[in-house]
C-alpha cells in the first residue's frame, strides 16, 4: 500500500495536525494488514519462509522456469571439458575444486552419458515382484 | 453403493497384497499406473522398469461364497525398454505412465501402454489348443526326413495347458516432442488420443504412421510459455468431446466438430481465485494432476495438490463439490518445495455408479468421499493391517496442538510412502491401491 501524499500537497493543502494524523492512520493499516496476514493465510506465512532461504527465487517471471524444467527433463548435455574433468577425476582420484551448483541444478560432467554408460538394449529379464 | 465412506454399515477390509517386502525398493519395481478392464476381471499395473502384470479375477469358490475371488496373475511382460535419442540428447526412461484397455470385442483383451514418448497397443491372448500330428515335422518340432514320410495324416487339434500371451500390436512412435502424460480410448472404439506438455494428437487404432495434431499450446517464443497440459481424457459417450487440464489448475473442454485444430475451447472451466491469498505456491498448488470424466459423462473431477473437485459440465465457473484431501499441509508448503513433494501428480477415481471419489495422499494414506452422504474416510495401506479378510481401521491426522490416541501428527508423516495411483472396480466395491511397490487390494465386507 503506497502513500500518495503528493498529489494531496499541492492541490489541496492541509494543516499539519490532519496530516499527522493521516499518515499514522496509513501506516497502522499497513502493519495491522500484515499481521492480518499471517494468521489469516498459512500460504502467505510459507512463503515468506521460503523467502528468507532463498532469497532469489521467483525473481524471474511467471513459473516459467519451473515449467522450462520440466520439459527439459532427461535432456542431457554433453561438453567435451567436463567429459575430460570427469575422466581425469576418476583417473586421479583428486578431489577438483567444485563450482557451486545453482539450487536444484545437476552437475553436468557427472551425468553425461559416456558410451560405457548408455544402458544397453535389456533383454526381457528380470520379472515384475508383482508377478512373483 | 450407499455410505462406502464411513457409513453405518458399510466396511473396506483386506483382501490381498503383491509385491516383495523388503525394505530396499528398486526404483524398477515402483508402480507408476494401476487400470481395471471394462468388466472388472482384469487388473493391470505398470512399473518404473517398463513391465506390465495383469492379474485376472478367479470365480468365486462355489463352496465358499461368501469370498470373493482373488487377483491372480494371468500375463506379465515388458511393455517398454529404456532408450537413448541421440540426436536430442535426451534419455527416455521406460517408466509406463499409462495403461488404457479397449473394450472388448472379442476373445483376446487389447490394452494400450505408453511412456514418454512411445504408444503400444498390446493384445492379450490366450491359447489353450495345439495342433498334434503334423506330417512334416516330429512334435518336438525337427523337421521329418521327407524320404521316411510314407503316409499322409491331418493334424488334430488337441487341449493343452493355457498360455497367456501377449504380443505387441502397433507401436505409436515419434509423435510427440514432449513427455506423454495422458492416454484415452475414445467412445467410438476406432480412435485415442496422446497427450504431452504441449501438444494433444489423435490416432487411430489402426494407423501407426500418422497422427493428427488437435491441440497445439506451444507459443512461438518459449519464453512466454506460461502453461502446460496435465492430463487429458475423452468423454465416456460423447465421441467428439475431450477435456485437457492445465498447470494453472483451469480445464479447458474441446468439441472435435468445430474445427480441426482444438486450439479454442468449447468450454473453459476456472474457479475464481481470492486475489487476497495469492502467494508464491498458489499456482504451483492449482496444478491440476489429473482429470477424469464420470461414467456418467455429466461430471469431471480434477486433482491438484490439496483438494478433489467435481464439476458439472453445464457449469463452467465453479466446482460443484470440493473436498479437502489433507488441507493439513497448506502450513508445511515451505518444505514440501524444498523436498519437491509439492510436485506429486495423485491420481483420482470415481466409483462404478459414481457416487464415491478416492485419491490418496502421504504416508501411505488414502482418501475416499462418499458424494451423497458427504462424509469421508482415511484408510492406511500397510503390511500390519494385511491379515485375510481384516477391516481397516480409519486413520486420522491431527492437526492441533493436541494428538488423540491413534492419531499421528502432520511431523510424524512418511511423505516417501505416498500413493499416486488408485483404481476402483467398474462394477463392485473391490479397489486396487498402488504403494510405492506393493499392490493392495480392498474389497467391501460381506456377510
Amino acid at each position: 500500500m503506497t502513500l500518495t501524499l503528493h498529489h494531496n500537497m499541492t492541490c489541496h493543502p492541509i494543516s499539519m495536525r490532519v496530516f499527522f494524523f493521516y499518515t499514522v492512520y496509513c501506516v497502522f493499516f499497513c502493519q495491522h494488514k500484515e499481521i492480518d496476514d499471517n494468521v489469516i493465510s498459512p500460504e502467505k506465512a510459507e512463503e515468506v519462509k521460503l523467502k528468507a532461504r532463498y532469497p532469489h527465487l521467483g525473481a524471474k517471471p511467471g513459473g516459467s522456469d519451473l515449467l522450462r524444467k520440466r520439459l527439459q527433463k532427461g535432456q542431457k548435455f554433453f561438453d567435451s571439458g567436463d567429459y575430460n574433468m570427469a575422466k581425469a577425476k576418476v583417473k586421479n582420484k583428486q578431489q577438483l575444486p567444485a563450482v557451486t551448483p545453482a539450487e536444484k541444478a545437476e552437475i553436468t560432467g557427472d551425468h553425461i552419458p559416456t558410451p560405457q554408460d548408455i544402458p544397453q538394449r535389456k533383454p526381457s529379464i528380470v520379472a515384475s515382484k508383482l508377478a512373483g | 453403493m450407499a455410505g462406502v465412506a464411513g457409513g453405518n454399515d458399510f466396511q473396506w477390509c483386506f483382501s490381498q497384497v503383491k509385491g516383495a517386502i523388503d525394505e530396499d525398493v528398486a526404483e524398477a519395481d515402483i508402480i507408476s499406473t494401476v487400470e481395471f478392464n471394462h468388466s472388472g476381471e482384469l487388473l493391470a499395473t505398470g512399473d518404473k522398469g517398463g513391465r506390465v502384470v495383469i492379474f485376472q479375477h478367479e470365480q468365486e469358490c462355489k463352496n465358499r461364497p461368501h469370498l470373493r475371488g482373488e487377483y491372480n496373475v494371468y500375463s506379465t511382460f515388458q511393455s517398454h525398454e529404456p532408450e537413448f535419442d541421440y540426436l536430442k540428447s535426451l534419455e527416455i526412461e521406460e517408466k509406463i505412465n499409462k495403461i488404457r484397455w479397449l473394450p472388448q470385442q472379442n476373445s483376446a483383451h487389447f490394452l494400450l501402454s505408453t511412456n514418454d514418448k512411445t504408444i503400444k497397443l498390446w493384445k492379450i491372448g490366450e491359447r489353450d489348443k495345439r495342433a498334434e500330428g503334423y506330417n512334416l515335422k516330429d512334435e518336438d518340432g525337427r523337421l521329418r526326413d521327407p524320404f521316411r514320410i510314407t503316409s499322409l495324416r491331418v493334424p488334430v487339434l488337441m487341449p493343452m495347458d493355457l498360455m497367456v500371451e501377449a504380443s505387441p500390436r502397433r507401436v505409436f512412435a515419434n509423435a510427440h516432442t514432449y513427455h506423454i502424460n495422458s492416454i484415452s480410448v475414445n467412445s467410438d472404439h476406432q480412435t485415442y488420443l496422446s497427450a504431452d506438455d504441449l501438444r494433444i494428437n489423435l490416432w487411430h487404432l489402426e494407423i501407426t504412421d500418422r497422427s493428427f495434431n488437435i491441440v497445439d499450446i506451444k507459443p512461438a517464443n518459449m519464453e512466454e510459455l506460461t502453461e502446460v497440459i496435465t492430463a487429458a481424457e475423452c468423454h465416456p459417450n460423447q465421441c467428439n468431446v475431450f477435456v485437457y487440464s492445465s498447470s494453472k489448475g483451469t480445464i479447458r473442454l474441446c468439441d472435435m466438430r468445430t474445427a480441426a485444430l482444438c486450439d479454442r475451447h468449447t468450454k473453459f472451466f476456472e474457479e475464481p481465485e481470492d486475489p487476497s491469498s495469492r502467494s508464491f505456491f498458489s499456482e504451483i498448488i492449482s496444478s491440476i494432476s489429473d482429470v477424469k470424466f464420470s461414467h456418467s459423462g455429466r461430471y469431471m473431477m480434477t486433482r491438484d495438490y490439496l483438494s478433489v473437485k467435481v464439476w458439472d459440465l453445464n457449469m463452467e465457473n465453479r466446482p460443484v463439490e470440493t473436498y479437502q484431501v489433507h488441507e493439513y499441509l497448506r502450513s508445511k508448503l515451505c518444505s514440501l518445495y524444498e523436498n519437491d513433494c509439492i510436485f506429486d501428480k495423485f491420481e483420482c477415481c470415481w466409483n462404478g455408479s459414481d457416487s464415491a471419489i478416492m485419491t490418496g495422499s502421504y504416508n501411505n494414506f488414502f482418501r475416499m468421499f462418499d458424494r451423497n452422504t458427504r462424509k469421508d474416510i482415511t484408510l492406511e495401506a500397510s503390511r500390519e493391517s494385511s491379515k485375510p479378510r481384516a477391516t481397516l481401521k480409519p486413520r486420522k491426522v491431527s492437526t492441533g496442538g493436541k494428538r488423540k490416541k491413534d492419531e499421528i501428527s502432520v511431523d510424524s508423516l512418511d511423505f516417501n510412502k505416498k500413493i499416486l495411483h488408485t483404481a476402483w472396480h467398474p462394477k463392485e466395491n473391490v479397489i486396487a491401491v498402488a504403494a510405492t511397490n506393493n499392490l493392495y487390494i480392498f474389497q467391501d465386507k460381506i456377510n
